[in-house]
């Protein structure tokens, strides 16, 4: 059974429709990269799929729930769905640790003991321990989206959700937070990515989603739809990827 | 005869000081609160708390202060039979109406944070009044500082209405200075120097709150 099913996801706004029937599976463990133009609605896809954004019809089950509109049960969901965006992400109010300790010690209740333990644990999983005491403001932007990928994860949450997480970055800045990444697919969790890197989407991603005017256009492994692209939307968002100058 | 404007002139306008100290302080703490709600309610998911909150402003920011006070003192008797002594009709009077402008104040600040933080702590996953608490209010407050300290020195400066309806504050001290001694040019300077002090220091030390809030955030300083 998969984690995560999507059925028939149709979204609006006003009478723009930005999700046409969308349908997508993810198991557990399987890492999915969702490619695609801008407007092509693949960040609204990954915002519906934690509640972000309410869909006007269609279902999203998650772990054979479907999904709750709101309110203290999407609370809940959302307890095992991490999500990182693509910038802004960080309380710049609040040091590293506090940064991550505020989800287990509210959200959970777990002792605050307990919580600075796992930010610890959690910052050594992407390389950044020794800034457990600095303020968001003292990190680069790597740094920055390291952490908010460490305090996603101090919840442990089932499936992770990144939305363009290296888009905002500096283009010498992308490599560390990419190496991240990497390491947490292979850890095993279960993501879905909304990516612009096509080197680490082809690396890394058991499947690639390729969306287009607000469907799921292509969908496959990614060495299989780099190849061979079906369709002809598929083969010019390739070029245009990999070729940006020609 | 007439008195000219001496030490106990002096003391007597430093003693009535205490009454626009302390209006200021009920009105600043009460219209705290009061705009603590309003801003929430203004920023509310749900139509009519906005609104109710949004005509209590528009009203209020609408009328003159000297006409709330007019209303507090005489309106109030007239309407209801109710006769508030001065004390507490002008405490009533700029409590509601420094709440309705820190509530506005307080409003633009919480939506000047950008809409990401919202949704990040909504994802973490806290409920919306820990949204509130943990993550938006903190960062609305030093957005908040300066205009509320600014508010603050006008509010103390407009005490000096509630003289009109015979509450004797320090610029209705004043008057009644300049009525035995017929020295305005002497007395009304005293009177401003003494507004001065209370406010310049105020001013002051917002700066300084601001710098080290921006110290400890490890930002570079703005100023």
């Amino acid at each position: 059974m998969p984690i995560l099913a999507l059925r028939n996801v149709v979204k609006r706004y006003g009478t723009h429709t930005v999700l046409h029937d969308v349908s997508l599976d993810i198991e557990a463990g399987e890492v999915v990269a969702i490619i695609g133009r801008s407007g092509s609605g693949k960040t609204t896809l990954l915002r519906c799929i934690n509640g972000l954004e309410a869909i006007e019809s269609g279902s999203i089950v998650f772990d054979g729930a479907p999904l709750p509109a709101g309110g203290a049960a999407l609370r809940e969901l959302r307890r095992h769905i991490g999500i990182v965006f693509q910038s802004l992400n960080l309380f710049p109010h609040h040091s590293v640790e506090r940064n991550i300790t505020l989800g287990p010690t509210i959200t959970n209740k777990m002792p605050l003991d307990e919580a600075r333990k796992v930010a610890l644990d959690v910052l050594r999983e992407v390389d950044l321990e020794d800034k457990l005491h600095a303020y968001p403001a003292q990190l680069s932007g790597g740094q920055q989206q390291r952490v908010a990928i460490a305090r996603a994860l101090a919840m442990r949450p089932r499936l992770m959700l990144f939305d363009e997480i290296t888009s905002a970055l500096d283009p010498e800045l992308v490599g560390e937070v990419v190496k991240v990444l990497e390491r947490l697919a292979m850890s095993g969790m279960t993501m879905a990515l909304v990516t612009h890197e096509m080197g680490f989407a082809r690396r890394t991603a058991d499947t690639l989603v390729f969306m287009h005017q607000g469907r799921v256009w292509e969908k496959g492994p990614p060495r299989e739809l780099f190849a061979t692209p079906k369709t002809a939307e598929l083969e010019s968002f390739i070029q245009a990827v990999l070729e940006p100058n020609d | 005869m007439s008195r000219d404007f001496e030490w106990p002139e002096l003391l007597f306008l430093v003693g009535a000081l205490r009454w626009t100290i302390l209006l200021s302080i009920v009105a600043f703490v009460g219209g705290s609160i009061g705009g603590l709600i309003l801003a929430v309610a203004r920023t509310s998911s749900y139509k009519v708390v906005r609104w109710i909150a949004q005509g209590y402003i528009g009203l209020i920011q609408g009328t003159p202060l000297l006409m709330q006070l007019f209303l507090a003192y005489y309106g109030l008797a007239v309407l209801t039979g109710l006769r508030l002594d001065p004390w507490p009709a002008v405490t009533l009077a700029f409590t509601l109406y420094a709440a309705a402008f820190l509530g506005e104040i307080w409003r633009g600040a919480i939506q000047a944070i950008p809409r990401q933080q919202w949704e990040a702590a909504a994802a973490l996953p806290l409920a919306p009044a820990a949204q509130l608490r943990y993550v938006i209010l903190p960062q609305a407050f030093r957005i908040a500082i300066p205009p509320t300290v600014g508010f603050l020195v006008q509010l103390i400066k407009g005490t000096s209405i509630a003289s009109i309806i015979g509450f004797v504050e320090l610029t209705r001290a004043g008057q009644l200075i300049v009525n035995v001694t017929f020295q305005p040019m002497i007395v009304y300077p005293a009177v401003a120097a003494l507004y001065f002090v209370l406010c310049y220091p105020i001013s002051l030390a917002a700066l300084r709150l601001e710098r080290r809030i921006d110290a400890d955030l490890g930002l570079a300083q703005r100023r």
